[in-house]
């Protein structure tokens, strides 16, 4: 542990920080166990060789292996189809930021049900290339959550029939909020969301458009949405560098 | 003259300018076309403050007629963050936000979260614990479907069940506030343990309650089973057949009134429920009646469940003995150096888990409930997700709706079980 601790409040503020720094003595929990204890792992390094980057096992009996992000489609459909592995059910897909930098972890969790397996995939993307492809042609249950990653995240999924935001609203200028860059209470100050939150029209919530044939939802970095985020009343780190790190388009950051 | 469109718009639009009017004018009868009945559409907003609807969700119908063309769902009006809030809390911290999502089972996301952590720190809680826990997880099971019974027999236009149910959802309600002080915030567990252990007599009291509760059960299927009308208002409505549920990612109640036999207290059993006698009821027409009568049965199951468990319930330590976790008893701290500074620990630093991560899931009320916590070595989590059971199911209204009638849009919802707080989150 560092010798101060932050006070609450200050914590707060900043975001929550990268232990790793400070716990590096600590024992990992990737059990080494052999990878033959999954009929999985082992057929799907037979089958795709290099784009299985490697495999861990989690808390005792949790097995996960870190895919190509190119080649993910590929793997999942051969997951759920081939006769052997049956992973029918998609229970979940989400991901997960480390903070400083770190790739994105997409996860998807399958189980079969009729062979009563699981595994976790893991598809790391580089915070400069949030890209991958969806997996809603093969389960439709990804439709949402894929939605929500997007939405927390800043994740794109190539040919997702629908990717907008789906739990903050389609006007919401600040990020992606499960984000670790994403401070707690927002980018904006207090007064400015304030300020928004009056100014939202009804057709924020009623969108016509919903219903029309050429239906596009503009995507609009915080930057872009008219007025600059009004000075805070703490200093937020405001240089350019930092802006493009911010941003929501995942092209304009390259 | 060219076939008369009429285009609706949900709200103002701005192309169209503020003073935009139809073509008005008279116009003969001989100058129409035939009429053409279905080439007007109608959008009808549901909610998000509609009492059918749940909760504050918002459903956006385009209407042929009465007949539904699409439904757009709309939801985050509840969006609270409560993922993101945990990542700025330590891991005890965490437990008074689980309850906060589905307040209808509170005590079934208490512990599927702990269970998460323990699993991915590697501890095996006693056994009173785990039997404690699977009390109070069929307890809430319960209560949670004797809720949306009440709802469901609203939605089909039947008030009399939802006194019935609320009747015992109130005992429940008071056996929560026995054990843990409050009547739906319970935040009872603990990581490798619960608050407290169970106070005196609350396990006979919930044995009376087990008890009585079949016979509601049997009034209120006496009033809904074989009612005409209830019949008529869900047999055939909002059918989904077995693969296509299981791609929709349906689980719980949902995916087994389609007749696939996915249970994780059977598939992937946990705390000893391998031991349990019970059996799960399989639907066979996945349509909004199955799904009644298989949340009907597994409220009698449940009942089963509980009285095994309180027959097998046994003595012991309700908390694990691991410094780690768990505070040291006072005497030791006030005797003991080495109990004073995990005191000391514990309550300053909170529970280090070591780095690493699980994606623990349990069968709860609405389906499949998964807790995937990351941990790197700290003493909050780096991530915590929730598998939202509702809000999986919600994804599929569209195609259940899609084709039927608007007034089975109501029922098909009401039989999802959804709850926004989870949805949301």
């Amino acid at each position: 542990m560092s010798d101060e601790r932050p006070s609450g409040f200050k914590e707060v503020e900043e975001g929550p920080t990268a232990s790793d720094d400070t716990h590096e003595d600590r024992p990992t929990a990737v059990d080494v166990v052999d990878e033959q204890s999954h009929p999985t792992v082992t057929a799907a390094r037979t089958r795709f060789g290099d784009a299985i980057f490697r495999h861990e096992v989690m808390a005792g009996d949790e097995h996960v292996i870190f895919v190509d992000p190119e080649r993910n489609y590929e793997i999942l459909e051969w997951l759920k189809d081939d006769p052997d592995q049956l992973y029918n059910f998609l229970s979940d897909v989400t991901a997960v930021d480390y903070g400083s930098g770190r790739p994105i972890q997409v996860v998807y969790q399958l189980y079969s049900i009729p062979l009563r397996h699981s595994i976790r995939v893991k598809a790391e993307l580089p915070l400069s290339h949030l890209e991958i492809d969806s997996v809603v042609p093969l389960w439709k249950a990804a439709n949402w959550l894929e939605r929500e990653v997007y939405d927390m995240f800043g994740v794109t999924f190539r040919n997702h029939p629908d990717l907008r935001r789906i739990l903050m609203p389609e006007v919401y200028a600040e990020g992606h909020p499960l984000r670790k860059d994403f401070p707690l209470r927002g980018r904006f100050s207090r007064a400015e969301q304030t300020r928004r939150a009056l100014a939202q029209a009804p057709e924020d919530y009623y969108i016509a458009k919903d219903f029309g044939p050429g239906r596009e939802f503009q995507k609009v970095g915080w930057q872009e949405l008219g007025a600059e985020p009004e000075p805070a009343a703490t200093p937020e780190p405001e240089d350019p560098a930092d802006e493009s790190e911010h941003s929501t388009d995942p092209d304009e950051r390259a | 003259m060219s076939k008369r469109t009429v285009e609706y718009e949900v709200s103002r639009t701005p192309e169209l300018g503020m003073d935009f009017r139809p073509a008005q004018g008279p116009v003969s009868p001989s100058d129409l076309d035939d009429p053409i009945l279905n080439a007007e559409k109608m959008l009808i907003n549901v909610g998000p403050q509609h009492p059918a609807t749940h909760g504050v969700l918002r459903l956006v119908l385009e209407l042929d007629g009465e007949t539904v063309v699409r439904c757009l769902p709309h939801i985050g009006y509840l969006h609270s963050s409560f993922e993101k809030l945990g990542e700025y809390r330590t891991w005890n911290q965490v437990i008074p936000l689980t309850d906060r999502m589905d307040y209808l089972a509170p005590l079934i996301y208490n512990c599927a979260y702990a269970m998460a952590v323990e699993k991915m720190m590697g501890i095996e809680v006693t056994e009173r614990c785990k039997v404690t826990r699977v009390i109070m997880m069929e307890m809430d099971r319960i209560f949670s479907h004797l809720l949306w019974l009440g709802t469901w027999a609203i939605d089909v236009g039947a008030f009399t069940p939802f006194l019935y149910a609320f009747q015992q959802r109130e005992k429940v309600y008071e056996l929560h506030e026995a054990y843990t002080g409050a009547r739906i915030t319970t935040s009872a567990t603990r990581i490798g343990g619960m608050m407290s252990d169970m106070p005196e007599g609350w396990a006979e009291g919930v044995r009376q309650w087990t008890n009585q509760l079949p016979r509601t059960l049997d009034e209120v299927e006496s009033l809904l089973t074989h009612n005409a009308i209830h019949i008529g208002r869900t047999q055939g409505v909002g059918a989904i057949g077995p693969e296509e549920a299981v791609n929709y990612g349906l689980s719980g109640p949902n995916l087994r009134a389609s007749g696939v036999p996915y249970d994780l207290r059977k598939d992937r059993p946990y705390y000893d429920y391998e031991t349990y006698e019970f059996d799960v009821p399989i639907g066979e027409h996945g349509d909004c009646y199955d799904r009644y009568l298989v949340r009907i049965e597994e409220m009698r199951q449940s009942c089963r469940i509980i009285h095994q468990a309180l027959d097998r319930l046994p003595d012991g330590p309700m908390n694990v003995d691991d410094p780690r976790v768990i505070l040291p008893s006072k005497t030791d701290l006030m005797n003991d150096m080495e109990s004073m500074i995990h005191h000391f620990k514990l309550v300053m630093e909170g529970v280090q888990a070591p780095p690493g991560e699980s994606h623990f899931s349990i069968e709860g009320s609405k389906g499949e409930l998964g807790m995937y916590v990351v941990s790197d070595g700290g003493s909050k989590p780096v991530r915590w997700r929730i598998r939202p059971p509702s809000f999986v199911n919600l994804a599929a209204i569209p195609h259940l709706v899609e084709g039927g009638l608007l007034a089975d849009v109501i029922m098909v919802n009401a039989s999802l079980d959804i709850v926004l707080g989870e949805i949301d989150r």
